[in-house]
């Protein structure tokens, strides 16, 4: 199971997730992901520390939402992510195309680069 | 079969020996009575007459005994019309004698004993045999749902009645103290068993007022009879002797036993006549039950279920109307009985208008349930009132714990429905909704065995869509399996050669499980199949791949693949991997195993073309005695109870140990290994393995 917290920080948005993300639980990921895409709200900061699995389908939430983030000149940053979690995105190749830092201090400065 | 000729042969034998012995009777008492009034000895005792009278009685007894047949299987008014078609028969020859005897007046021909006594036998042999079928139908009624005790006591009144038939041969035979003292022990027995009368409470209404004439008429033959012959044997001249084939305790005592239980069915009879409707709707309501109870097995639909409740709950409380409203799969439906629609309406809208009424009635629960429980209130029913209809009864239907509508009955007069009705409809209610939810239940089943079906079928479709057999070559051997969680699943591997010394072997997972995955692992194999025959490398196949599956899958689907091109001709791979777990590599000459990661990207994530630059070829040198295991994450991944993944470095152990072994075995060990890894649990993700082994 997963609980996905969805915080709006200022200018920023704060989604924190916590526990697995597998085929079923991937909706709630999608949900938080959905209304910081449609908000004003340029600065996603999504904080995978409590993240212990994140299956296929979950990666695919992520993946869905790259072409949007350019399109939409928003940034997302994802940070405090364990080594396996890490190594997951890196065998699919998804390091390369999202923002993946290991700190909170980093993903602020980063997401501040637009 | 064989009793059954038994059965028809006893008939025969002993309708046979009845007239025998009837006319063995007639022959020798009046042979015995024209010696008398001739003075002549007629060389026949007195004794003779008597056998003939005892056999003629027993084959009587006998055949109506078997001729008979048992209540349980024959109805009632049958049995009794065949009492009194018998009866009938008797009484209108009697009478005819009678009439004969009247019509003749003094005449000289009524004089003449001889033809009084023949008249008499003839009287006699009807009357044993209206009387004996009667005794035999009696004892059909009586048995009507027997025990045991019932039983024995009819078997020892029975036999006692066939005993008594000896008394004749007795000198006491005429002396009415004897008689009496035979005579009162087999009546009262008789008057114990004539109390046995179950089988009226099984008349309805009509077949009462039958049972009633039929009786009083066989109580009437039977009193006219009894005084004819008394008649003849007190007042006519020769009365002493016909007397002794009279009074013969059995003959007095099967007549009036069966008097007495004619007079008891009657008066029973005509006291049940009252009640009967009360028995009638009873057995009713119970047959209604059972046919709401097994609604659900049978060809029934929900609204003839509730059909049949209305019917039934209207029956049984003698309802004027009533209604019932349903909503089935969101479908408001209305079932009215002798009530149209508009009233329905018209008596909703002030039915709502009046729920303020105190609502009292529950006198079964009223103590406990008080405001607090607002659901279990809404389970109870009401009873209400109207100006037209002063008692209304509104039962709600409650289906799986959600009321999907209420069934309403109604009455004229005021105060209609007691507690008994209340029960009884309630009941019916509960017992229709559970037939209701059965019927679901059992489409619900219905409709998941045929997805089961589908889904079996899916998954032989599933099964052909990847390789039967290894491609034969001499330069490698090749294993493969696959194994899906769900019936289907997103796992691909293929194989392709291109030429003499060209082959294209590839391994896919479709991101997500199930069916979904089975789809875009389709499409995975009919792109690969097309491209495959034209002969690219690497990096360009996976970038068509990536650019074709790109526009038709869904925004969140991907599929991870390697691609591996084959030259045994040089000797060489040439390889690409996108977004795939990286493949393992056993290099024979140094004994380890190593992962190719080199870089990639999933097919599908990007769709432009931009894939190009994530996408890297390597190519790389095979020895003979190398391996490469191609696998998908579910074997990494695999978890054991701890929740420990099965990992990379379990993998390589694996390979590692086993290098010496052929493709086949080493697929024969990894599967060894990961089964008993995850400790036989099922499988959380699909997971296939391709083992290549060069020689």
């Amino acid at each position: 199971m997963v609980d996905v917290r969805t915080d709006f920080e200022g200018d920023s948005c704060l989604i924190t997730i916590s526990g697995e993300v597998d085929a079923s639980s991937s909706i709630y990921l999608d949900e938080a992901l959905e209304k910081a895409m449609n908000s004003d709200i340029v600065r996603i900061l999504v904080n995978c520390n409590h993240l212990n699995y994140i299956s296929s389908a979950g990666l695919g939430v992520f993946m869905s939402y790259i072409q949007e983030l350019e399109a939409k000149g928003k940034r997302m940053v994802l940070y405090r992510m364990s080594d396996r979690v890490y190594k997951v995105f890196e065998i699919l190749g998804l390091h390369q195309l999202l923002t993946i830092v290991k700190t909170e201090e980093q993903a602020k400065k980063e997401s501040n680069e637009l | 079969m064989v009793k059954l000729r038994i059965h028809k042969n006893v008939i025969r034998l002993s309708l046979f020996l009845g007239i025998i012995s009837w006319i063995g009777l007639v022959t020798t008492d009046i042979f015995i009575q024209f010696a008398q009034s001739h003075n002549v000895p007629s060389g026949f005792k007195s004794e003779f007459t008597y056998i003939f009278l005892t056999l003629f009685l027993v084959s009587v007894a006998v055949y109506y005994r078997f001729i008979t047949g048992q209540a349980e299987r024959i109805n009632f008014i049958d049995l009794l019309w065949r009492v009194f078609a018998t009866g009938l028969f008797a009484t209108i020859i009697s009478l005819a004698i009678y009439l004969f005897y009247e019509l003749l007046g003094q005449g000289s021909l009524a004089s003449k004993s001889l033809l009084r006594s023949f008249f008499f036998h003839i009287r006699l042999g009807l009357f044993a045999a209206f009387i004996l079928s009667t005794f035999m139908v009696w004892k059909q009624l009586i048995l009507y749902q027997k025990t045991k005790r019932l039983i024995l006591l009819w078997q020892i009144f029975e036999y006692s009645l066939l005993a008594s038939i000896i008394f004749v041969f007795f000198p006491g035979r005429g002396d009415w103290a004897t008689l009496a003292i035979i005579l009162i022990p087999l009546l009262l027995l008789g008057l114990i068993l004539s109390i046995n009368l179950k089988w009226i409470a099984y008349l309805d209404f009509r077949q009462k007022w039958k049972s009633i004439s039929i009786m009083l008429a066989i109580a009437i033959f039977i009193i006219f009879y009894i005084q004819q012959l008394l008649y003849q044997i007190t007042v006519l001249e020769d009365s002493e002797r016909l007397r002794g084939f009279i009074l013969n305790p059995f003959i007095i005592a099967t007549t009036g036993f069966v008097l007495i239980y004619s007079i008891f069915s009657l008066l029973v009879i005509i006291f049940n006549l009252p009640t009967s409707s009360v028995f009638e709707q009873k057995l009713e309501e119970i047959i209604n039950f059972q046919r709401l109870s097994q609604s659900s097995q049978s060809e029934y639909n929900t609204s003839q279920i509730y059909n049949i409740l209305l019917e039934s709950a209207a029956k049984a409380v003698i309802a004027d109307a009533g209604w019932i409203e349903v909503t089935h799969n969101g479908n408001p439906r209305l079932l009215t009985k002798s009530i149209t629609q508009d009233q329905v309406d018209n008596f909703k809208k002030r039915l709502q208008a009046n729920t303020d009424q105190p609502e009292i009635i529950d006198p079964l629960h009223r103590p406990r349930l008080q405001r607090q429980d607002f659901e279990q209130r809404q389970r109870r029913y009401r009873l209400l009132s109207l100006p037209e209809y002063r008692s209304v009864l509104w039962v709600p239907l409650v289906v799986k714990n959600t009321i999907v509508g209420n069934l309403v009955l109604v009455k004229e007069v005021s105060d209609g429905f007691n507690k008994e009705m209340i029960s009884i409809i309630t009941t019916f209610a509960s017992q229709a909704s559970i037939s209701v939810e059965n019927f679901q239940l059992m489409n619900e089943t219905l409709v998941n065995e045929r997805y089961q079906e589908e889904l079996k079928i899916a998954n032989r479709v599933h099964r052909s869509l990847l390789p039967d057999k290894p491609i034969a070559n001499d330069a490698f051997d090749i294993s493969a399996f696959s194994e899906s969680a769900d019936q289907v699943g997103g796992d691909y591997y293929d194989q392709y050669q291109i030429d003499d010394h060209k082959f294209i072997i590839i391994i896919g997972d479709v991101s997500g499980k199930g069916t979904s995955a089975a789809f875009n692992m389709s499409q995975m194999k009919g792109v690969f199949h097309s491209l495959a025959q034209l002969d690219l490398p690497p990096d360009k196949f996976l970038a068509y791949a990536n650019s074709a599956l790109g526009r038709c899958m869904e925004k969140t689907s991907f599929i991870t693949a390697s691609f591996f091109v084959v030259n045994t001709q040089t000797r060489t791979l040439s390889f690409a991997r996108a977004g795939h777990t990286p493949t393992l590599y056993y290099s024979d000459k140094t004994k380890q195993a190593c992962y190719l990661e080199t870089k990639g990207l999933g097919l599908g994530i990007i769709r432009n073309d931009k894939f190009d630059q994530y996408i890297e070829v390597s190519e790389k040198h095979y020895q003979r005695g190398d391996i490469i295991l191609l696998y998908t994450d579910g074997i990494t991944e695999a978890t054991n109870e701890e929740n420990e993944e099965f990992g990379y470095d379990r993998l390589k152990e694996v390979i590692t140990n086993n290098a010496n072994e052929s493709s086949g075995v080493l697929q024969k060990k990894l599967i060894e290994e990961l089964y008993k890894f995850c400790n036989h649990r099922p499988l959380y993700d699909d997971y296939t393995a391709l083992i290549m082994k060069f020689t």
